[in-house]
This record gives structure tokens, C-alpha cells and sequence, in this order.
């Protein structure tokens, strides 16, 4: 059973604004009977305001398919087409008080019918260009056709990289055999040996530098291809910085030469200088992990060990040695030195 | 509530009898039955009668033809990669578009290691063309893995005629049985099947037990190596408490055979009938005529399977789909797809299966609230109005 939450089941078992709409004047159909759902969204738009005055929904599919289409009617009822199309998948997945990984195809249903019944009611003709595979990743919910596009695209060739371009192997790392097949099909198509030979030593494309262990997590891991075999702690701690090019635009990206150790790298700076640094990457780094309802508290800062404490859902959070890593390796970003970040009490993880 | 529960394929209910069998094992009777003394010679004793009780149930001709191991999964792939290893010149195997992942998900790996997979296709109905079989049988052949009776539709696959055509031109045959054993007899003694995988939880044993039979005779390499257990065939000390508890269940299911195929069957038939007769646009997958006792799976068009597990659940009722949101992948069941299901039923095919446990009254409730949670879901679909599909009216551009 999945682990819908409560608010999933009650607008399953009560959906909301179902039914058609008589005076409905934009009209989104997506999805289809093979395809396993469909949804028909239908808008009564106020033509003066360009306000939706009413929402309905028909839903072919699973019970979240059912839930996010209620969930999507209620968030936009009210607002104008433009408010509207602003709703992302992610906000009606949080309506919804989340949703599982697997599932959150169902809330981009939602979010393509919206499109498609604005365009409906503009007279406009609405394209989709989205398209999906089964979830590789679960962590992070990637999928197949994103991995696949990722590696032809940008002509990847290890797994290491494709957890840095798409996050997918960031987590658990029980996808990184998934990953390797994809990644064997595509190499064998463009005539390139199979993932596994990344990983001889003797092998003349191993340029990367070895990284001791006692320092695997206070060095900058070069993106290159052709790294030496890495440690799980390596690509979670990559993952994570990957993910923060990407959500966050100001964080100095991560150079994809040769690794880069710190203080060379940056001009010196004094202690409050330094301080402040230090609490604008805690600051940087909360909002997302309040989005998982968690939190993270600066503690205290005693040379290069910097004593943080994670609080809310982080506390028992499975992910939460790969989120110290994340942050770390933002912070020697940030600071151009090696620290280590060392949570303290409650936070019952280690990095 | 009381709550009803129609999912006997996926697991059973451990028989009281079963638990009570079972539990001095995890206490006074805690020896190692390698050890020489008494407290292992009395669990060794134990282990002896149970390998006989299973012995019984699959009408073995010998009890050491029964080898225990974690579950069906674990005896699928030790038949399987015993064989390649066994004829390391033998490189295909023959299969079907229908087994268990546990079949699959190997042989597919196993592709990716060089050697060759045929799977066999199968009709609308779930049937295989032996013709097509008969034809791929060959020197190459290393081994047959072909399911006794499907687990979504029940479906039976004629093996003891399938072992026969193998047998005849010297190749191995194994049969995934994990769903017919116990629920129909056997007599193995008197077929040319080399190997069978039975789970002890799918007839009323404890989860994490297993049994592969292996007829005397058969070239085998272990899995598992590293002890004499199982006379060197499966290391590992013993599951002793399970051991006991499935030779206790065999003997239970032995017992309830008769009941299995009348009554269970009798009570299949009568929920099969009571839905059909007040849904439209609904229809039993599989071979009707030819499959399980206690296996109903029903496709219900324009709905989805996920949302009516879901609405049954609220009721108290358990059963299970082979839809694609169950699972979490985006594909309806590889059963469904290899049977050419219409697009239209292929994601609400919703598996009833009964056991000795089921009730009439178990039955007479599903039968009352099912019809209703199909309505309620097809009012809220776009391919359906006035108690009819109307999809023509219904057909995105954008799928």
C-alpha cells in the first residue's frame, strides 16, 4: 500500500469539484486509457477578469490522479489565469501534504490539463514536451527518458555523472545497476566501453586524483570523467552539490578541472568575515530543507570544525549524513578552506 | 469492521496449528540439528518428519528429493543457475512471457551475460502454443522454467506434458509451482519434472521458507556452498522453526485438498458470478476453464485498478491489481501486456483469491459493495456517461 497521506486519501474518497461543467469555457483533456489515467479539466473563466469562477474535473486513474485533480481545482478556483498557471506540480503536490515519489507524475498531470484548458480558453493550440519512463531513482524521483536525455545530451559516462547533472544515484545509491544499464546502452550506441572499465585503475582515462579516505569529504571532486572509483559518502556529498547549483543560482559552481584545495583558492578573510559567511550558507541551505519539513541551526564555529544541529523531520532523516555533506561542501565553496561540519546531540547521524 | 481478506496469492494466514507446531523451536527445542547430541538430534528428527510431510504433498518418491532453502525466489534462481553451471555448454533457456519476476528478472540479468533467452508467448487467454515450444526445445537448451499456474489470472500451463516434450529430447525441466502446491494434487514421482520451487507462506507456512525439490538423479551445483546442510546442496544452518511449521502446513493442505477444489472453488465461482452479473463492461481474464481453484481476476473497463484497491480497502475488503500504479511503474502487469489485454481494461484488472479461510459471508459482502465502488469510480471518469463508455468523445491530444 502506498503511504498516501491523509489528506491523498480524504480527497480521494471525497474529491472535490468532480463532475462536468456545464458552462465551461477552457477545457484541458490530458493523459490516456493506455496510458493508465487521463484527467479533463474544465474552467469557467470570467472573460472581463480572465478570473476562474468555477473548476471541474474528470479523472480516469489512480487514487492520487484523483486526489491531485481535486487538490488542483480547489487551489485554483478564484484566482486568475495568470495566479493559475504559476501553480507548479510541486504546489499541488503540497496541497496534498506530499506525495510519494512514484507518484508525483499524477501532480504533473495536473499541472499539464491547467495549461492545456488556459490554452483552450485563449484559443490557443498547447504542446507537450513532456515526457516520462519508469522511476529509476527513487529518491529523487528521476526517470528513465530523463537519464537517457541527460547522458546523450551532455555525453556523460559515468554514474558519477549522471548523479551530478540529474541528482538520480544521490541517494540510496540502489539504483546505481539501473543507472549503469542506461548508461552501457547508450555507450554501446556511441561505440564506447562499458561503465565497469571506468573503474580499472590501469585504465588510460583515470586521470582524477586519488583521494586519500581520511579526507574524502574535504576535497572538491572534479565532475570529470574518469574519476577513481568513488565511496558512497563521494557521490552523496556530489549529489548534493549538484543539486545546489541547481536550486540555487549565487553558489560559485563547481569547477571541472582538476579538484581545487582550499586556501589558495580564496583571498584570506577575518573571523566575522568568515562568520558570516558561514551563517549565510545555514541560511541559504534552510528554506529547502523546510521544505521537507526539517531545519538546520548553526551552533557554534571552532577552527575548521563548524558544530551545526539538524532539527524537524532532518533529525531522523535516513538522508541526513548526505545532507551534512551537501551543506559542507557548500561551505568549503563558500569559504575556499576545508571544514568539517559536525552535528551535534540531537542530529543521531555521522558524516 | 471486520475485514475481509481476498489476497491468498500474495500471502496467507500462518494456520493457528501451523504457529503452534512451530514455536518450541525458538525454545526448548533450540539445538543445531548437525550437532551430536541430543538437543540437535531432536530438531534433526523434526526436520526428517517434515521432509516427509512435503514429500507427501508433492507425491516425491523420495524424501531427500526435498531441499529447503529461504523461499521460492531463492529455489527458482538455485534451478535455474544450476543447470547453466551443470552444462556450461548449454547456453539458451526456455521460458514464458508470464512467470514470476523471480523467473524474469533472472533470466533477463542472465541475457545480459551472454546467453539466450526464448519466452514464450501466450494468447488472450493465457494459454501457450506448444507447437512454438516443441520447436525451441534443442541440444542447446540448458534448462525449461515454466510456472505451474500463473499468480495474477490462476491460469494452469499443461507441465507435465511441457517436462514430457523436454525430457524427450534430454533437456532439464524446472516449474515454478509457488501457486499450485497445495491447492491441487501432485505426483511427481510419475512425471519428468527435475525440479519444482514451492514458498511455504503461499499455503498457510511462515514467510522465509522454501523448498526446492530435486529429483534424485538431476546434475546440480548449489547456490549456496559452505556446509553439509542439505546434504551439501543449500549451506546454511537450518530454519528449523519453519521447517517444522511447513511440513505441518503441507500436511494441513494435504487435508484440506478436497475442500480446496469444491468449496473454495464453489465460492470463486459464486463472487465471480455476483459481480459479473450486476457490472457491465467487465470480464474474467485468464483461461476461466482451466486455472486455479481459488483464483478470480476480473478486468473492470475505463477504470483503474490502484483506486479500486483503494475504495475496497475503506470497506474492509483486501485484494490486489495488476495495475500499473500499484506497482509504481508505468506499465500495467507484464501478465496483462503478454495476454494483448484491450488498452481500455488493461489497468483495472482487480485478483481476488480466496483460501480455506474465505467465508459465503466474506463473499456475499464483496459482492454487495463492489458494484458500487465501480460506479462511483466510472462517474468520476471522463470515459463514461448514463452507465456507458463514451471515449469517442473523450481522446486527448496529448497522451
Amino acid at each position: 500500500m502506498w503511504n498516501y497521506s491523509e489528506k491523498v486519501q480524504e480527497h480521494f474518497f471525497n474529491p472535490r469539484n468532480a463532475g462536468e461543467l456545464e458552462e465551461a469555457n477552457g477545457i484541458g483533456d490530458v493523459g490516456s486509457l493506455s496510458c493508465g489515467d487521463a484527467l479533463r479539466l474544465m474552467l469557467k473563466v470570467d472573460p472581463d477578469t480572465e478570473t476562474i469562477l468555477d473548476a471541474r474535473f474528470q479523472t480516469f486513474g489512480c487514487g492520487s490522479a484523483i486526489a491531485s485533480s481535486s487538490a488542483l481545482t480547489e487551489i485554483i478556483k478564484g484566482k486568475t489565469l495568470d495566479e493559475a498557471l504559476a501553480v507548479s506540480n510541486q504546489d499541488i503536490a503540497d496541497y496534498l501534504d506530499g506525495l510519494p515519489p512514484e507518484k508525483m507524475h499524477c501532480s504533473v498531470m495536473g499541472r499539464e490539463a491547467l495549461q492545456a484548458a488556459v490554452a483552450n480558453y485563449k484559443g490557443e493550440e498547447w504542446s507537450d514536451d513532456h515526457e516520462e519512463g519508469a522511476l529509476v531513482c527513487k529518491c529523487f524521483a528521476i526517470d528513465e527518458v530523463m537519464i537517457e536525455d541527460t547522458i546523450r545530451a551532455n555525453h556523460l559516462s559515468t554514474v558519477q555523472d549522471v548523479t551530478h547533472y540529474t541528482k538520480a544515484g544521490g541517494g540510496c545509491s540502489a539504483c546505481h545497476e539501473g543507472i549503469e544499464d542506461i548508461l552501457n546502452r547508450v555507450l554501446a550506441e556511441r561505440g564506447e566501453a562499458p561503465v565497469g572499465s571506468n573503474l580499472q585503475p590501469s585504465d588510460s582515462r583515470s586521470e582524477g586524483h586519488i583521494i586519500p579516505d581520511d579526507q574524502v569529504s574535504g576535497v572538491w571532486v572534479s565532475s570529470s570523467a574518469g574519476e577513481k572509483a568513488m565511496t558512497a559518502a563521494d557521490v552523496a556529498a556530489d549529489a548534493m552539490a549538484a543539486l545546489s547549483q541547481i536550486e540555487l543560482p549565487d553558489t560559485p559552481v563547481v569547477p571541472d578541472t582538476a579538484p581545487v584545495t582550499g586556501n589558495t583558492a580564496k583571498p584570506v578573510m577575518n573571523n566575522l568575515q568568515r562568520m558570516r559567511r558561514i551563517e549565510a550558507v545555514i541560511e541559504r541551505v534552510r528554506p529547502q530543507l523546510q521544505r521537507d519539513h526539517g531545519d538546520v541551526e548553526l551552533i557554534d564555529i571552532d577552527g575548521s570544525n563548524i558544530h551545526i544541529r539538524l532539527t524537524g523531520a532532518c533529525t531522523n532523516c535516513q538522508l541526513a549524513s548526505m545532507t551534512l555533506s551537501g551543506i559542507q561542501q557548500q561551505m568549503m565553496e563558500e569559504l575556499g578552506e576545508f571544514v568539517k561540519l559536525i552535528p551535534v546531540k540531537s542530529a543521531a547521524v555521522g558524516v | 469492521m471486520e475485514t475481509i481478506y481476498l489476497d491468498n496469492n500474495a500471502t496467507t494466514r500462518v494456520d493457528p496449528e501451523v504457529v503452534e507446531t512451530m514455536l518450541p523451536y525458538f525454545t526448548e527445542q533450540f539445538g543445531n540439528p548437525s550437532s551430536l547430541h541430543e538437543y540437535g538430534n531432536r530438531v534433526g528428527l523434526a526436520l526428517k518428519k517434515a521432509r516427509g510431510q512435503i514429500q507427501a504433498l508433492l507425491g516425491a518418491e523420495y524424501d531427500t528429493e526435498i531441499v529447503f532453502t529461504s523461499c521460492g525466489t531463492e529455489s527458482d534462481s538455485t534451478a535455474i543457475l544450476s543447470a547453466l553451471k551443470a552444462q556450461p555448454q548449454r547456453r539458451e533457456i526456455i521460458t514464458t512471457q508470464v512467470e514470476h519476476p523471480a523467473v524474469l528478472a533472472l533470466c533477463e540479468h542472465l541475457e545480459k551475460e551472454g546467453y539466450t533467452v526464448h519466452y514464450l508467448a501466450v494468447d488472450g487467454q493465457g494459454r501457450l502454443d506448444l507447437e512454438q515450444y516443441q520447436s525451441l526445445l534443442s541440444e542447446q537448451t540448458a534448462i525449461v522454467s515454466v510456472m505451474w499456474a500463473n499468480n495474477e489470472t490462476g491460469t494452469f500451463f499443461p507441465v507435465l506434458e511441457m517436462a514430457e516434450m523436454a525430457h524427450a529430447r534430454g533437456v532439464m525441466f524446472h516449474t515454478d509451482a509457488v501457486q499450485a502446491v497445495g491447492k491441487i494434487p501432485m505426483d511427481l514421482k510419475n512425471s519428468k519434472i527435475d525440479m519444482l520451487s514451492l514458498s511455504g507462506h503461499k499455503l498457510h507456512g511462515p514467510k522465509g521458507i522454501g523448498v526446492l525439490y530435486l529429483r534424485r538423479g538431476t546434475r546440480f551445483r548449489p547456490l549456496l556452498r559452505g556446509g553439509h546442510q542439505e546434504r551439501g546442496r543449500r549451506a546454511g544452518t537450518e530454519n528449523a522453526a519453519s521447517i517444522v511449521a511447513l511440513g505441518k502446513a503441507a500436511e494441513l493442505a494435504l487435508q484440506a485438498m478436497e475442500h480446496e477444489n469444491t468449496e473454495v472453488r464453489r465460492l470463486r465461482d459464486k463472487l465471480e458470478k455476483g459481480i459479473l452479473s450486476q457490472v457491465n463492461y467487465a470480464f474474467i481474464t485468464g483461461d476461466p476453464d482451466n486455472r486455479l481453484p481459488n483464483t478470480s481476476n476480473i478486468a473492470f473497463e475505463y477504470i483503474e485498478g490502484e483506486s479500486i484497491l483503494l475504495m475496497l480497502n475503506k470497506f474492509g475488503i483486501a485484494a490486489s491489481s495488476g495495475s500499473a500504479c500499484t506497482s509504481g511503474s508505468l506499465e500495467p502487469s507484464h501478465v496483462m501486456r503478454a495476454m494483448g489485454l484491450p488498452y481500455t481494461a488493461a489497468h483495472g484488472t482487480v485478483r481476488f483469491s480466496l483460501s480455506r479461510d474465505t467465508t459465503e459471508a466474506d463473499i456475499d459482502r464483496v459482492i454487495v459493495v463492489l458494484p458500487g465502488i465501480i460506479d462511483q469510480l466510472r462517474t468520476l471518469s471522463p470515459y463514461w456517461k448514463y452507465n456507458a463508455p463514451v471515449k469517442e468523445s473523450f481522446d486527448p491530444a496529448y497522451a
